[in-house]
């Protein structure tokens, strides 16, 4: 696998932190396009702001850096106009779930056929380590420097109950299993959601104790559970487990389609 | 003679985050000063677990006897 | 040859809008209802799919705002609709269209303000926010019509604007002249005069999305067609690229503001009545200068030299345009519903040593031919 093919390699080295999971997913992200054998020009990578919304930067394909928590949105308009691309958003949980939540549920809803991706750090990275809407209670932030008073949100389950046809949670330790899930989401037609748990060294991971990228990592390893078990355990069994696996994969008319039945209407009616 | 793996570190990429020390399961890694040291080659199996969590594509492992077919960065 | 025959009809403001929008060839509309603007964005439901594009009503004005421009960047003709609370909401991606040099048009049907104000009533309270309502320096193109006729027609030239330009263009107008039904002549299809985004002419690897062209212009090449290139609101370099080079930030700040003020002759357009020895100067656009007009004419009728200068563009300010208007002028008076957001860039134009008196309104009631004509005559 070269994943210099598809990266700009005079952007390199990234700017993310040392121990941070994002470069990870990136490789991942990489192989599965690799493995599908997409063209680099129809492939679309659309972000946020944030860390993880860094990304497009670093890779050889129509790349569209928009506005805070707005990936969707354009995403969206550039999936309708050139239906041919293939059109991955890469955002964050803030970015996704905080102020761009209300354009995550709706395209869930509609079941526009392009892919989130979202590298949940349970922080705001990229700006110094505030709160997110998925940091757990008690962690603390630079925002909640007493504890976070507030409940998280659970992105899969979210991304579920909007109309999400496939939906996905892996974490950066987990790559073979967060290779399936990005390619079963890139293939599926459909809105598509993995949420990727990934590690924040500098800012939650430091607040936090818990140590390094490294460390980090074999918490995820030790931590994970698979929705099948996690099933069997009580809310404070799962208190600091990390769940991980496919929550939902259905079949749902895509909005393409539908809105080709309109178009056949509208053509009809004329 | 069996042949080793190889494994290319780039420490121009390398952030010296260590993960590829503390994961790999045959300890071919030490830590250097900032960069990883390769120690135990023989013990590598390519299992590739230290390329695929390298955040910073900063370790190619090639399995022995195939070739390096990735370009120089 | 015969030239093609224009069709006459009677149409609504916004109803216009929407045909010329389409004339122009807008295949994307991405909206969300709001008062006095939705009958734009209801007729291009209609019409859209008909002709094989695209509407989709989006969850918020922001995500209208940013569908707008990611389906131009995928090579459609696009366009958003809207009035004073969703203009405000619109300003960070319109900002971003301007940074990232998306062409794209959004109206505006004005109506009154502040905040939700009055949805029904018209107003033109919001000049000085299409020049500044996103942060940050940015150059604006924002032209507006006075009559159902005018809307079809410069809905046209909105979209040329920004195809030509490579920049969001604000399509002004009012609750009066979107809800006016008028005779309109539509043109027929080969009468119209499209312009279409310079593509590039090099090789993908030679592309410069933002390059600093001999007139300030980049050639922009959409995405999907072979030119792989990175589109951001970080301030970039010629590559688009995000850069920290100050002298590197400074060339393509300069140039995306050059943009549209070197060629502002191109794109601003006046209409003058009685001009040439007005001795009073009335300067007024949108449904007000139907009024002004009316006044202008009767006064003239009267033996009183007064003029017309009606805009119909307002950014970039026509600066030259009402200085030769009011050359002979002893008296200018600027009439418009709000509280003088044109007579604060007249009086920068003139000086403050001109007699320069403002007919205002912001209560929702229209202003009359009678108020303009009493301010000429006192």
């Amino acid at each position: 696998m070269d994943y210099l093919y598809y990266l700009r390699k005079d952007k390199m080295p990234h700017i993310w932190c040392d121990g941070c999971g994002n470069g990870i997913i990136l490789k991942s992200i990489l192989r599965v396009i690799d493995k599908l054998g997409w063209q680099k020009d129809d492939i679309a990578l659309v972000s946020g702001i944030g860390c993880s919304s860094r990304t497009p930067g670093y890779v050889d394909f129509n790349t569209l850096h928009t506005t805070h928590g707005r990936a969707i949105a354009f995403a969206t308009g550039l999936k309708i106009a050139n239906p041919k691309l293939h059109v991955i958003v890469v955002s964050g949980d803030g970015d996704a779930t905080a102020i761009g939540g209300n354009h995550f549920i709706h395209a869930a809803r509609r079941n526009i056929d392009i892919t989130v991706l979202i590298y949940n750090n349970y922080i705001y990275g990229m700006t110094g380590g505030q709160v997110s809407p998925t940091t757990p209670t008690a962690k603390k932030a630079t925002t909640a420097p007493y504890g976070n008073p507030d409940a998280p949100f659970d992105i899969s389950q979210l991304a579920e109950a909007a109309g999400a046809v496939y939906v996905a949670r892996s974490t950066t330790y987990h790559v073979r299993k967060m290779d399936k899930y990005i390619e079963q989401a890139l293939t599926k037609t459909g809105f598509s959601v993995v949420e990727i748990l990934t590690t924040c060294p500098t800012s939650y991971g430091r607040k936090n104790k818990e140590g390094t990228g490294a460390n980090m990592l074999l918490l995820q390893k030790e931590n994970s559970i698979s929705i099948e078990k996690a099933a069997n355990l009580s809310p404070e069994e799962l208190h600091d487990k990390f769940v991980v696996g496919v929550f939902v994969d259905r079949e749902q008319p895509e909005y393409a389609q539908l809105y080709r039945g309109v178009k056949d209407k509208a053509q009809q009616d004329k | 003679m069996k042949k080793n793996a190889q494994v290319i570190i780039n420490e121009d990429w390398c952030k010296s985050c260590e993960i590829c020390v503390q994961f790999c399961p045959r300890k071919v890694f030490e830590m250097g000063k900032f960069y990883p040291r390769i120690v135990n080659i023989e013990k590598c199996t390519a299992c590739k677990l230290c390329e695929l969590l390298c955040p910073d594509f900063a370790i190619t492992v090639i399995k022995p006897g195939e070739e390096n077919t990735t370009e120089k960065p | 040859m015969k030239e093609s025959q224009a069709t006459l009809k009677m149409m609504q403001g916004n109803i216009a809008c929407a045909e010329g929008a389409i004339a122009a060839g807008c295949r994307f509309f991405a909206g969300y209802p709001i008062t006095p603007s939705t009958d734009i964005a209801e007729a291009l439901a209609r019409r859209l799919p008909a002709i094989g594009g695209n509407f989709i009503q989006m969850e918020d004005e922001i995500g209208a705002m940013g569908a707008t421009i990611g389906a131009s960047l995928a090579g459609l003709k696009s366009m958003t609709a809207t009035s004073g609370p969703g203009f405000s909401l619109k300003q960070e991606n319109i900002g971003f269209a301007c940074m990232a040099e998306v062409p794209c048009v959004i109206v505006d049907v004005q109506r009154g303000g502040p905040s939700t104000g009055l949805p029904t009533f018209a107003s033109q309270g919001d000049l000085m926010q299409a020049r500044w309502g996103t942060h940050g320096d940015h150059p604006i193109i924002a032209i507006y019509p006075a009559s159902v006729s005018e809307l079809y027609r410069m809905t046209i030239r909105a979209f040329n604007l920004a195809e030509k330009y490579r920049s969001p263009v604000i399509l002004l107008t009012d609750e009066i002249v979107g809800h006016l039904t008028e005779k309109i002549a539509i043109p027929a299809a080969d009468q119209i005069q499209i312009i279409n985004r310079r593509k590039p002419t090099v090789a993908p690897e030679q592309y410069l999305p933002y390059e600093v062209t001999e007139d300030d212009i980049p050639p922009m090449a959409n995405f999907g067609e072979g030119y792989r290139y990175h589109v951001t609101g970080l301030a970039h370099d010629e590559t688009g690229f995000p850069t920290n080079d100050h002298a590197k930030i400074d060339q393509q700040l300069q140039r995306l503001n050059r943009k549209i003020q070197t060629h502002r002759d191109d794109i601003v357009e006046v209409e003058e009545h009685f001009t040439e020895d007005a001795q009073t100067l009335v300067i007024a656009s949108g449904a007000v200068a139907r009024s002004a007009k009316r006044a202008v004419v009767t006064a003239r009728e009267a033996g009183n030299k007064a003029g017309l200068l009606k805009l119909k563009t307002i950014w970039p300010f026509p600066d030259k345009e009402i200085d030769a208007a009011a050359r002979h002028a002893k008296k200018i008076i600027v009439a418009e519903m709000n509280l003088g957001q044109t007579a604060h860039e007249v009086e920068w134009v003139l000086g403050r040593n001109r007699d320069i008196r403002q007919v205002n309104k912001i209560n929702g009631e229209t202003i009359t031919p009678k108020e303009i004509l009493d301010a000429i005559l006192r």
